[in-house]
């Protein structure tokens, strides 16, 4: 019962925040939604049990991305705003368009496989340690080691990639 | 329903009060600390001593006109104070003040909650309190305050790195990533962890001097270089509120610190049975004062340390503090390793 | 009773409005964070389906996608950084240097 008005109290959040984002003729405004939508997502992490990601998801979406953004929105808003959402426009209505047809696909098919149910999921694992961080950090380290250190590599050379591009031309 | 709603839900009032009534009288002790270290007496007019100076503080605070810029973004303008003070409130709730205390029958633990991930979600929670100061600067709609917030902000994110290192190197330590835990392990292994790993304790504690924008990292609210920085155009209670999460996030770094660092609640040498006399004062007892003496550092800092520049700054705390965050976590890792 | 499904239907809900941001909007800035919408909401499903056949498999590849979105929001901001230097937009519309 708490887990179905958590559910429904988040799910309303996220998508109206994110409904806002889409939708602020502010930059800023669209970003401080941004935040606020991450947050509510953290949330419904929390109680879907997911605590690890929950906390990932704050510290690095909320707190490090965003404010990536919200820097560089700011650094680019100070000479003239930006050109705004123009209602009505050929492009605005094609986009919208495309966007319904591909939720009015996407419903058919979750309906549709609800009704013909697929075979039955693998067995839980069983894994040497309890926690969900110490589970995932296993993980982590034994059977996912290889992405693990490709996803170092690659933020490496997006740090090094970002820096170059960024820097003034001296 | 008693334990489940009604002894959290008290719990939070008595943190809540406890914090604010500890954060306005941190502005009088600082104002005290900083006059002795001058030869002068500091506030002495209201009340005995000053001892009653925070109160004229804040009704003069809530008496202020509240004026915005006139062409200030409104609604950001009065978001950002509150995205600068929620999150130093929010993270009390994870900090342990103590054991147990045995109270009308009940056995009520001296901390609100007890997550899994408890250090990782004071982290989280603080470098969301980026965004207060970010969004003040911008929607003050001026200059100064703009280019105050971002560096203000540019170090606070700089900062971060430094202490989420150090604090990995406690959590290899402790095996675990509640708070709680972390003062158990330090008891189950006898020691505080400020004395095997010190320079994790250094580095965490010149990084959360930087986190707080506190003395000698304070250029982005110096009041000599930025006519007030990222609150300049802030009056009245809402420039309070900045005021109050300044304080509130140090008290906030020092508590973490005590649990971390100086054993939480537990009594000094606690595997030591000679001294086990001290167990008399109970624990919160032990915490606040730990609490109060790095409060204290806090303050002596800001009295004797001149200001560091932006670029001094930025240099420190990237060439310095992360390498040697990242050397002592990889000691940390090669000693746990080799002794196992 | 909260099924996976309704979570599923959460994840399409933000997909699509992610999906109108990005075609829609002509500030490339709020492009970009309509696909970061896009991609919370795959993770939102990732983490659902994960939590209900009780395997951690789903929330480490939702770690890995975050990853990988700090990397490209990153890079992407860099790029947009560099193209501001030489033409002052931020206006899609306005990024045509290959048409004459």
């Amino acid at each position: 019962m708490a887990e179905a008005i958590a559910f429904y109290v988040l799910a309303a959040c996220i998508l109206g925040f994110a409904v806002l984002v889409v939708t602020a003729k502010n930059p800023v405004h669209s970003v401080v939604f941004l935040v606020l939508d991450f947050l509510c997502v953290a949330a419904l992490y929390v109680t879907l049990g997911a605590e690890f990601v929950a906390a990932i998801q704050v510290l690095v979406y909320a707190g490090g991305i965003v404010v990536l953004y919200l820097f560089v929105v700011m650094l680019v808003n100070v000479k003239r705003p930006p050109e705004a959402f123009r209602a009505g426009g050929r492009h605005a209505t094609l986009g919208l368009a495309l966007a319904g047809a591909v939720l009015v696909e996407a419903a058919a098919i979750a309906v549709w496989s609800r009704l013909s149910p697929a075979a039955p999921a693998s067995a839980a694992q069983t894994l040497p340690v309890s926690g969900n961080t110490e589970q995932v950090g296993w993980l982590l380290y034994t059977s996912y080691l290889v992405p693990f250190e490709v996803a170092s590599m690659l933020l490496l050379v997006a740090m090094v990639g970002a820096i170059v591009l960024a820097r003034k031309e001296s | 329903m008693v334990e489940l709603v009604l002894i959290p839900l008290l719990k939070i009032i008595v943190v809540l009060n406890a914090t604010l009534l500890g954060v306005t009288y941190m502005v009088l002790l600082e104002r005290k600390v900083i006059a002795w270290a001058q030869s002068r007496l500091g506030p002495m007019r209201v009340g005995p001593y000053g001892v009653l100076q925070p109160v004229a503080d804040a009704m003069k605070l809530m008496l202020k006109e509240d004026i915005t810029p006139a062409r200030a973004d409104k609604w950001v303008f009065t978001l950002a104070p509150i995205l600068s003070m929620v999150p130093a409130l929010v993270v009390y709730a994870v900090i342990p003040f103590g054991d147990e205390v045995h109270l009308f029958g009940r056995r009520i633990s001296l901390y609100i909650t007890d997550i899994n991930v408890g250090l990782l979600y004071v982290v989280s929670v603080t470098s969301v309190g980026v965004y207060g100061i970010i969004l003040a600067g911008y929607s003050s709609n001026s200059k100064w305050p703009l280019l105050a917030s971002l560096r203000a902000s540019a170090q606070l994110i700089s900062y971060e790195i430094a202490i989420t290192l150090t604090l990995v190197s406690v959590v290899l330590m402790s095996g675990t990533l509640s708070m709680v835990g972390i003062v158990t392990s330090q008891a189950s292994q006898g020691v505080w962890y400020a004395f095997i790993q010190p320079m994790a304790f250094v580095i965490f504690f010149i990084g959360g001097l930087a986190e707080t924008n506190r003395a000698p990292f304070d250029l982005p609210e110096a009041e000599q270089e930025l006519t007030g920085g990222f609150h300049t155009e802030y009056s009245g209670m809402r420039f309070a509120l900045f005021f109050l999460a300044e304080y509130a996030n140090m008290i906030v770094v020092s508590s973490v610190a005590t649990t971390l660092f100086l054993g939480g609640w537990l009594r000094p040498f606690p595997n030591v049975e000679f001294l086990s006399f001290l167990g008399i004062v109970p624990g919160w007892c032990w915490f606040l004062l730990k609490s109060f003496i790095f409060l204290y550092l806090f303050i002596w800092v800001r009295a004797t340390l001149p200001r560091y520049r932006y670029d001094q700054l930025m240099r420190l705390g990237w060439k310095v503090l992360i390498p040697l965050a990242i050397a002592n976590l990889i000691l940390t890792a090669i000693v746990k390793v080799a002794l196992a | 009773m909260i099924t996976p499904t309704h979570y599923l239907l959460l994840s399409m809900a933000l997909f699509t409005i992610g999906l109108a941001g990005v075609m829609t909007r002509r500030n490339i800035i709020i492009v970009f964070m309509s696909i970061e919408l896009m991609l919370n909401a795959v993770n939102i499903n990732l983490v659902a389906y994960s939590a209900q056949v009780q395997n951690l498999v789903g929330q480490v590849f939702a770690i890995f996608v975050i990853a990988v979105a700090a990397a490209e929001a990153a890079v992407g901001l860099g790029i947009l950084l560099a193209f501001y230097r030489n033409k002052e937009t931020v206006n899609i519309d306005e990024m045509n240097l290959m048409k004459w």
